[in-house]
């Protein structure tokens, strides 16, 4: 299996640039993104936020809410340095289905996230422990999962198991991949198996939910860690909330499908500060000694 | 109307027969049991035990009405959380037993509501995909009418996957898949063409491996063209998966799914 170095790629600015208009009720795909925007829209306060002044945990400094993270970005606040090593770097989608003109909006999403497709994996050491870690980006087709994400994660859990390591996810998916048909669908349960060989030889798998974490994710690996995370705030559920208010033809209740809510529904083990996700998970990982999980 | 929007109309006729008609119809002496012994028993799916050529057989469907009374009763074939967990325990009820599973499938999706997701609808489908992986003994899935979304996947992981000629599988409603993608529901006749949720389509990329044949005439008119169909193959099935080693026949329903995919690199 090749390994990347992680020189080559590109951090570029995906948060929404402020337009002096509501937050969107969902996120638009087709949101401009201004690389060299100098301000920035909170989702939690939505004032805007310059752009220097956040700092590598991306926390607004008005409100304490969170920007969402690229995946590279996770990378460098996450691994311990220089000791990320990417997986299937270079795999690319095609499409099954004939879908209008998809090649064109997986271009797009490429170099709108600068990345090949919504999740990034490879290996590295947190706090010394090493680790299989593979990191979803809402900044491609907002984390949709489809044959690649489904291929990259299967690969890299195949690969932990074949080497004895725990496998670290961070999970942020809008759900399936429309674009992909039933194929993406499939990708739930190629990559439940491939976590269910993985958890039968005693390895450990440790889940990271983030904003937001949906649909055909929610309802397969992001529900079947030995021990799931979240962040604080994140929206955690199945069904989208719109759909859910055009079948009951109610209002949802206050605060539903965040992160809290699913800690006190007992879905998630403990809700982590994002300055405290390395140490957190460094010491799960020195918690599941494994004979290649021993620190350096 | 295209050829994949009739299948739809079909899929969906509120006349076609339900889970448990398949199931008795295939079955001699089956027993229904209820609950998830958790929270409820979810009355969108059923199971039990019955006998195939005279052995047992734990039998799942998700259940739809013939009418309105009875698809309230059954809230349209859309089951919560409990019900996923219902069949699961039934699953684990037939390998404790040394039983083969048949699930079938008839659902437009797991439903969509605060009680659901207060259960955590995410987390009883993604265990059903984990521990249907491990189940030691051999399933047939049938997909015999609308099969949408993970709320269908939850009862299809399986050694063999069947639809019957008129049913649909897809990863979400045509509506759904045209509203999310176009933002216009009334789409949903070229969304239905588009995706490719015929038994025709399917059986090409090997997500169903057998399509099951309905009478010309109508399946209401000759069901038991279908049953003995089903009868039939489903007895040489677990046959042959019943002399496989427990291992191969999990190694093999993981080569089932590993082989979902198209990417480059």
């Amino acid at each position: 299996m090749n390994f990347f170095k992680r020189r080559n790629y590109t951090v570029v600015s995906t948060e929404e640039p402020v337009k002096g208009a509501k937050e969107p009720e969902t996120p638009k795909e087709e949101a401009p993104s201004v690389p060299d925007g100098l301000w920035l829209q909170c989702r939690s306060c939505k004032q805007p936020v310059y752009k220097r002044e956040l700092d590598e945990y991306k926390i607004c400094p008005k409100c304490g809410g969170y920007f969402r993270m690229t995946a590279w970005e996770r990378v460098e606040i996450l691994c311990d340095k220089d000791s990320f090593e990417q997986l299937d770097a270079d795999m690319t989608s095609k499409n099954p289905m004939g879908y209008p003109s998809y090649d064109k909006i997986i271009k797009k999403a490429q170099e709108k996230s600068g990345l090949k497709d919504a999740v990034l994996s490879g290996t590295c050491s947190i706090g010394g422990f090493p680790c299989v870690l593979a990191i979803m980006d809402s900044h491609f087709m907002m984390g949709s999962m489809g044959s690649v994400v489904g291929e990259k994660l299967t690969r890299a859990v195949e690969y932990a198991t074949d080497k004895r390591l725990p496998v670290l996810i961070f999970t942020t998916s809008g759900g399936a991949r429309m674009q992909e048909g039933i194929l993406s669908l499939m990708q739930m349960a190629k990559v439940s198996a491939a976590i269910r060989k993985h958890s039968d030889e005693g390895l450990l798998y440790v889940d990271v939910l983030t904003d937001p974490t949906t649909g055909g994710v929610t309802a397969s690996f992001a529900m079947l860690g030995d021990i799931i995370l979240a962040e604080p705030n994140a929206l955690v559920g199945f069904a989208g909330q719109r759909v859910i208010k055009n079948t009951i033809k109610q209002d949802l209740p206050e605060g539903f499908q965040t992160a809290q809510f699913q800690l006190e529904h007992g879905f998630v083990d403990k809700i982590v500060e994002r300055q405290k996700l390395r140490e957190t998970i460094a010491l799960i990982l020195k918690l599941h000694p494994t004979e290649n999980g021993v620190s350096e | 109307m295209n050829k994949a929007a009739m299948v739809v109309k079909h899929a969906r006729k509120i006349t076609r027969p339900t889970a448990l008609e398949f199931i008795e119809g295939v079955l001699d002496e089956f027993i229904e049991f209820h609950g998830d012994r958790n929270y409820a028993d979810d009355k969108a799916v059923v199971g039990g035990v019955g006998l195939l050529n005279g052995r047992p057989v734990t039998a799942i469907g998700i259940q739809k009405g013939h009418t309105l009374e009875e698809n309230v009763a059954r809230n349209f074939g859309t089951a919560h959380p409990e019900g996923y967990r219902k069949a699961l325990r039934l699953m684990r009820q037939a390998e404790k037993f040394g039983r083969p599973i048949v699930t079938f499938i008839n659902t437009s999706g797991a439903y969509c509501g605060i009680g659901a997701e207060e259960r955590g609808q995410g987390e009883a489908i993604a265990r059903n995909l984990f521990e249907m992986f491990g189940l030691r003994v051999p399933i047939v899935s049938i997909l015999i009418g609308e099969g949408g979304s993970g709320g269908a996947l939850a009862l299809a992981v399986a050694d063999e996957v069947w639809m019957l000629e008129n049913g649909m599988y897809a990863i979400l409603s045509p509506e759904g898949f045209a509203s999310i993608l176009w933002r216009d529901s009334s789409r949903s006749e070229e969304a239905a063409a588009l995706m490719r949720l015929t038994a025709d389509d399917l059986i090409k990329n090997q997500v169903i491996d057998r399509i099951v044949p309905e009478a010309e005439e109508g399946i209401e008119v000759n069901f038991s063209y279908t049953t003995s169909y089903i009868r039939e193959h489903l007895i040489q099935a677990f046959r042959e998966k019943e002399r496989m080693p427990a291992d191969e026949l999990l190694k093999a329903r993981y080569e089932r799914y590993r082989k979902y995919g198209e990417f480059e690199g």
